[in-house]
């Protein structure tokens, strides 16, 4: 049944967010810290272990897949909900560190990954 | 009419399905017989949902209140749910291999974001740490702008622009990544998590990774999501005092 699948997601999404605020209490933070990172590691276990006791049939599959391709209109819904006239209207100020500093961090990737795999290869 | 407006104002989640789907249908057929797919058909549907958050303040189109269902379909349940959803095609032998890069990448990201910003806020004219401290910490995200801002004392004026430099960060990711993925070498799970570690803003991150190639989302999303707390946590405490003891 789809719900299983949903049912699974929605319980690794509960737990990883409960396990990222609790570490914001930890460090003392009222926030959330990397809660849908958790929830991502949680499905990606929970999901290969269920998989492979093959419990996991075509249908749950389905409904985590049909959640993640919601994915794209999601992300569309939240540009139209964003706060796009604050930031033009702060002027000029915003805009220029707003770029700049996005550009300054596209161009560390490549860096920052060569590190990375250099140490991967070792 | 206003038989329409009430079942709209009742239904606005569905509604707010209805207005994406053609969003995301013109913005497909525009791209395709247009542009001939130069622009990925997802990127100018962010585009066209940037300008029509035009049309209404903080919270967008949302403020409209025949579209407030849009608030609900674009808000942080769903999409951390979503998000979530799309760790189901993640490798996790591949997020091992890139653990090292991620970590790197993300504490190198936050301490750029942050003194970059500071350093132009500096030659813009700001002088009080407590207002540098506050557009460091927006040039991270627009969530660590504002809750550094509230915690070292900063002027509202001043949290106000930290915000702005958070969002159009997310604007400049969104527009900016597709179109200089190749640039960076940004075409696989390695470099997809060092970006989501340097650049954030998870929605700016997971957006233009979606324009760039849907299949690098949740890799990019995996270290976005530590960002914005590692923010909270260095800015007004590590990099506040930091600042305060050089100038």
């Amino acid at each position: 049944m789809k719900i299983y699948g949903v049912a699974l997601l929605a319980f690794c999404f509960l737990f990883g967010k409960l396990l990222g605020n609790y570490l914001g209490v930890l460090i003392d933070l009222k926030s959330d810290v990397g809660g849908v990172g958790f929830a991502m590691l949680l499905l990606m276990i929970s999901y290969t272990y269920f998989k492979k006791k093959g419990v996991v049939k075509e249908l749950t599959t389905q409904g985590i897949l049909f959640w993640s391709s919601m994915y794209l209109p999601i992300i569309v819904a939240m540009a139209a909900t964003q706060n796009v006239n604050a930031a033009v209207s702060q002027g000029p100020i915003a805009v220029v560190i707003g770029i700049i500093v996005t550009l300054c961090g596209f161009f560390l990737v490549p860096l920052i990954s060569k590190i990375g795999q250099s140490k991967n290869q070792k | 009419m206003e038989l329409v407006y009430k079942l709209i104002d009742k239904n606005g989640l569905v509604f707010a399905f209805l207005v994406v789907g053609i969003i995301m249908y013109l913005s497909f057929l525009i791209s395709e017989k247009l542009f001939r797919k130069k622009i990925p058909g997802v990127a100018l549907a962010v585009f066209v949902g940037l300008l029509l958050a035009l049309l209404g303040s903080k919270k967008g189109i949302a403020d409209i209140p025949l579209f407030s269902g849009m608030a609900l379909l674009g808000g942080s349940m769903l999409r951390d749910f979503s998000v979530v959803a799309t760790a189901m095609g993640a490798d996790l032998s591949k997020i091992k291999q890139a653990g090292w890069a991620g970590i790197v990448g993300l504490f190198s990201g936050v301490f750029f974001s942050f003194f970059v910003g500071v350093l132009l806020a500096f030659l813009l004219g700001y002088r009080d740490i407590e207002s540098l401290t506050t557009i460091g910490a927006g040039a991270c995200t627009y969530i660590v702008g504002p809750i550094t801002g509230a915690a070292v004392g900063a002027g509202s004026d001043v949290i106000a622009i930290s915000i702005a430099i958070g969002v159009v960060k997310t604007i400049v990711a969104t527009i900016g990544t597709p179109l200089i993925a190749k640039t960076i070498g940004l075409d696989n799970p390695h470099s997809a998590l060092v970006f989501g570690g340097l650049i954030g803003t998870t929605s700016g991150v997971t957006a233009g990774l979606a324009a760039t190639d849907p299949k690098l989302v949740p890799y990019g999303a995996f270290t976005a999501t530590f960002y914005t707390g590692l923010g909270c946590l260095l800015c007004p405490s590590v990099f506040y005092f930091a600042l305060k003891a050089f100038l």
